[in-house]
């Protein structure tokens, strides 16, 4: 396949902020650490001749028992200047945390709650970081190497209402003024 | 009886639970619930090429409220359970339940930490479909196989 265009990042980020690695498919791929990452995304998004203005996707992979152990992996997009790029910050532990860059694309909020949700990793500074795709409930990380996958636990059949008792009865008068005006 | 030789316009005499039963049997309303692929083949088997309205099944109802059937149509995930639940409640009696496919009844290929293994740990179920997905004629034996059976329970 043949390998894309590398953006010219040496020209925008400062020697040293980042490093080229060698990709096993035909996107171009840097390495940041954890520390720089929202440093570096805001470089990516606002240098003119970058414009990496699109957050697709951040995902993790858990290569447990590698060390470094997780990498998230963050792919931008440059509409403007048709790139594409791969960022990945390498966490040794499960327990080591990202800053938010969702501060830089407001797109990167779920995905970032995905992440933990399903990796357990901590992104300092998120606005609400919640469970997204499991219940609210849920006891651990299911993407994780080492989560029991085959577990079996009884079936929940009750959730409670996430509405409360006022709010209901608000919204069910609401509905009837409405309907007799 | 005797009544049809009484009266001189042609009468047909039965019983109050086969009136019941013939009319639960031949209008069953199923509610419209589809949970994954399987959900395709129930659509297609309600369209004119299979055409369920010749076993008097097709009106399907967006509320639970008006249905009597609830086919479990794919697989039903951890956090989809609460919510099936509630709408099988929300269903008036009486009523019946077909798990449609190898995931609604047994977790089929998804056998993990996410999927319900089998919805009989969720509702009561009536008839098991096999089948993955099952074709649209297999979903019309199994509406058959529960008007049989609700033909032959008591009211």
């Amino acid at each position: 396949m043949p390998k894309l265009a590398v953006p010219p990042l040496a020209d925008a980020l400062p020697a040293g902020s980042f490093e080229l690695v060698e990709s096993q498919d035909d996107l171009p791929v840097i390495r940041v650490p954890a520390a720089s990452i929202v440093d570096v995304c805001r470089v990516l998004r606002d240098h003119p001749a970058l414009q990496f203005v699109v957050c697709l996707d951040i995902t993790a992979a858990d290569h447990f028992p590698r060390r470094p152990r997780i990498d998230i992996v963050y792919h931008l997009v440059s509409t403007s200047q048709s790139w594409t790029l791969r960022v990945v910050v390498q966490l040794n532990t499960v327990d080591e945390q990202v800053p938010t860059v969702s501060t830089v694309w407001p797109a990167a909020n779920w995905l970032e709650r995905e992440v933990w949700d399903l990796f357990g990793v901590t992104f300092t500074g998120h606005p609400q970081l919640e469970r997204l795709l499991t219940p609210d409930d849920w006891e651990g990380h299911p993407l994780r190497k080492d989560y029991p996958v085959q577990v079996k636990l009884p079936v929940k059949t009750y959730a409670p209402l996430q509405l409360t008792e006022e709010e209901f009865r608000a919204n069910v008068e609401a509905d009837r003024r409405l309907r007799r005006s | 009886m005797g009544l049809e030789q009484q009266l001189e316009i042609p009468v047909l005499t039965t019983t109050v639970e086969k009136a019941v039963k013939w009319a639960r049997s031949s209008a069953i309303w199923p509610v419209t619930f589809g949970l994954a692929c399987c959900a395709i083949e129930m659509m297609a088997m309600s369209c004119s090429r299979y055409d369920v309205a010749r076993f008097g099944a097709e009106v399907f109802r967006a509320s639970p409220r008006q249905a009597d059937l609830m086919i479990v149509a794919g697989r039903l995930s951890r956090k989809m359970a609460p919510v099936l639940r509630r709408i099988y409640d929300q269903m008036p009696e009486p009523k019946w339940v077909i798990s449609m496919g190898a995931c609604a009844s047994v977790g089929g290929v998804f056998d993990n930490y996410a999927i319900v293994q089998g919805v009989d740990q969720v509702v009561p179920v009536d008839v098991f479909v096999p089948g993955c997905p099952p074709r649209p004629e297999s979903l019309i034996y199994g509406i058959v196989q529960l008007q049989k059976k609700i033909n032959e329970s008591r009211i």
